[in-house]
């Protein structure tokens, strides 16, 4: 069976992680994007929220987008960590749908809490029924809309649920401050079977205070 | 607007500046120019040229500062018959990384070099000698004192730009910190706030090479019979450390230049084409540089450390209030990127706009000299979005962007 054929995961809209990552951002805050892509949530930033930003890609087109929109810019690897981010620089660092993609996640939002009071990310949840239905009836691994490739291509590495992810969270002694279940295109405080309804899930988190 | 929206293809056939005449100008006639070494200079003449027009407004001005051997001639032909352009032109003309179309672009030859502007080989007016070795000791804060001055004499009060690369880099490093006033945006190319200790290594050769020539003669030799010979020297050590050994490779391997066999003769002085090529290098280099010059420049060079002026570097960069965009390459093993990426960090801790990217090219150091087209898609957008922001704060419709201020 072909990728295209199977059930792909969606990935949420860029709408609506945008909406829900600014609306738990503070005005005038430090924000550091990682994977800022072409720095259309910067600019947003910058603009309506009056935030002083900072974009981190590994793209050259990228890089050559966010500083056509006049924002800094700078190349790193995530999969390298964030060593080149002095500590508690920022306010808030954002990671969106890209947590599953790199090679340590624990040890990006180790850093992430670093060089930011608080992370926000956004994660898919392959514990979403139908990717267990997938898994049960074809026999097949999940996949998301935004990556339909094959499991030996995929850039996606870790598939994890949002029990997995919450377990990561308490093991890293972290304080989960906000977690948004995303339900058929809407994210919600708190919903009946969130594991088993939502296909990503949106957190803010912060170190747990001494 | 995306990186997509100005496709390569699409854009109009680039133009050069043409013939360009420079122009020199005498400053610090009235007092002298006090040096770091607490000597003083004065007048000083330098050379220099502009391309473009400066706007009505005065904001569009861009400086360009050259590297350790350059000149004041960074675009456009001498005379029609000229053989090569001038050192950046790839990256200044019409439609070029910076755009003369729409900026004004100024460089002048650095204090204490030897095309145009005072130094060891001009004639100190006090003796009507020339200065050679007696000339005072030269930093990179002197050169940039002199540039920051030319810019007030042309009357303009805000720079909508600076760049450069390698030691014009550092000038670039040090008028930003020096006269944050003066400057909106800082390029950084392929530079850094100090040369590592390998770098003076092979400076201090260099320099070696010059002083055990017997036609040294203590710096006074008759500019007509220069120490051709350890200044050649100089040059080809210099010009290995601006190559990459991936680059020799490529261009030259293990060929030879004049036969297919080994000549087994001691006396024979080039056999392989990187010997020859390098001998070529040097024997350009008598033609135009002078030994002395060489040994100030240089020197400048080793000393200048931005750390240790300012006790961290992120204290130097707190000073500065441009923003900045840093550039390395990664084959450039005389700046490596791990320089560029200290750099941007130290901005990034005190909170400046900072933008930092590595290039890949194989040409070593020189990268920045030869592969202008990564460059210029990079400092094109960065300078033309500078000069927008700046225009909204004077103008004082920013809301978007408050003005660029350190400690925010």
């Amino acid at each position: 069976m072909s990728v295209s054929n199977r059930y792909q995961l969606p990935d949420i809209s860029v709408r609506l992680t945008d909406e829900l990552i600014m609306q738990h951002i503070d005005e005038s805050s430090r924000v550091i994007d990682l994977g800022c892509g072409d720095g259309r949530l910067l600019e947003r930033l910058r603009r309506e929220m009056n935030c002083r930003v900072q974009g981190i890609d590994v793209e050259r087109s990228n890089l050559v987008s966010v500083i056509q929109r006049g924002l800094p810019v700078i190349a790193a690897n995530l999969d390298e960590g964030l060593t080149d981010i002095p500590s508690s620089s920022f306010d808030f660092a954002v990671l969106s749908q890209t947590l599953q993609q790199v090679k340590e996640p624990r040890q990006l939002l180790t850093e992430m809490l670093r060089v930011a009071r608080r992370a926000l990310v956004v994660v898919p949840n392959f514990g979403y029924w139908r990717v267990r239905m997938e898994v049960l009836w074809h026999g097949r691994t999940p996949v998301t809309s935004n990556l339909p490739y094959e499991w030996h291509e995929s850039p996606n590495l870790h598939f994890m649920s949002m029990f997995d992810f919450r377990d990561l969270i308490q093991s890293m002694g972290l304080t989960i401050v906000k977690e948004s279940p995303i339900i058929r295109g809407h994210a919600v405080d708190r919903a009946w079977a969130a594991n088993l309804r939502a296909d990503s899930v949106f957190y803010l988190l912060e170190q747990r205070l001494q | 607007m995306s990186a997509h929206s100005k496709p390569q293809s699409a854009r109009p056939p680039t133009q050069s500046v043409g013939i360009v005449k420079p122009e020199t100008v005498s400053l610090f006639t009235d007092s002298p120019l006090t040096l770091v070494s607490g000597q003083t200079i004065g007048p000083v003449t330098v050379e220099y040229e502009t391309y473009g027009r400066l706007n009505d407004a005065r904001d569009n001005a861009i400086f360009v500062c050259h590297a350790l051997t350059g000149d004041a001639h960074a675009a456009g032909l001498c005379n029609p018959n000229d053989r090569k352009p001038g050192w950046w032109d790839a990256l200044i003309g019409t439609g070029r990384g910076i755009d003369t179309e729409d900026y004004f672009v100024i460089c002048a030859n650095v204090l204490g070099g030897c095309q145009g502007t005072t130094g060891p080989g001009s004639v100190n007016p006090e003796t009507g000698h020339r200065y050679r070795l007696n000339f005072p000791f030269l930093t990179v804060s002197d050169i940039v004192s002199v540039h920051s001055e030319l810019v007030r004499y042309l009357e303009i009060d805000r720079l909508c730009g600076i760049v450069g690369g390698s030691l014009g880099g550092m000038q670039v490093l040090e008028w930003s910190v020096r006269f944050p006033d003066q400057i909106a945006a800082a390029i950084v190319v392929a530079s850094g706030h100090r040369l590592s200790a390998q770098g003076i290594a092979f400076n201090a050769v260099g320099r070696r090479a010059i002083y055990a020539d017997p036609g040294f003669e203590q710096g006074n030799y008759d500019p007509k019979n220069p120490p051709r010979f350890g200044l050649a020297l100089a040059r080809m050590i210099a010009h290995i450390t601006y190559l990459s050994e991936d680059s020799i490779e490529l261009k030259f391997g293990r060929r030879l230049q004049d036969s297919d066999e080994f000549a087994f003769d001691m006396l024979k002085e080039t056999e392989f084409q990187i010997e020859s090529y390098l001998h070529y290098q040097g024997k350009r280099f008598v033609q135009r540089f002078d030994a002395n010059s060489y040994l100030y420049l240089s020197r400048a060079m080793d000393y200048f450390d931005l750390k240790e002026s300012y006790d961290t570097l992120a204290a130097a960069c707190k000073r500065a209030t441009c923003r900045f965009l840093v550039v390395s390459y990664d084959t450039d093993w005389l700046f490596p990127t791990s320089q560029s990426r200290e750099l941007t960090t130290a901005l990034m801790e005190v909170r400046k706009h900072v933008s930092f990217l590595e290039l890949n090219c194989s040409f070593g150091h020189d990268s920045f000299l030869i592969d202008i087209d990564p460059l210029a898609e990079l400092i094109q957008p960065f300078i033309d979005q500078t000069h927008a922001d700046e225009r909204r704060r004077m103008t004082g419709t920013s809301k978007i962007c408050p003005p660029v201020t350190s400690g925010l």
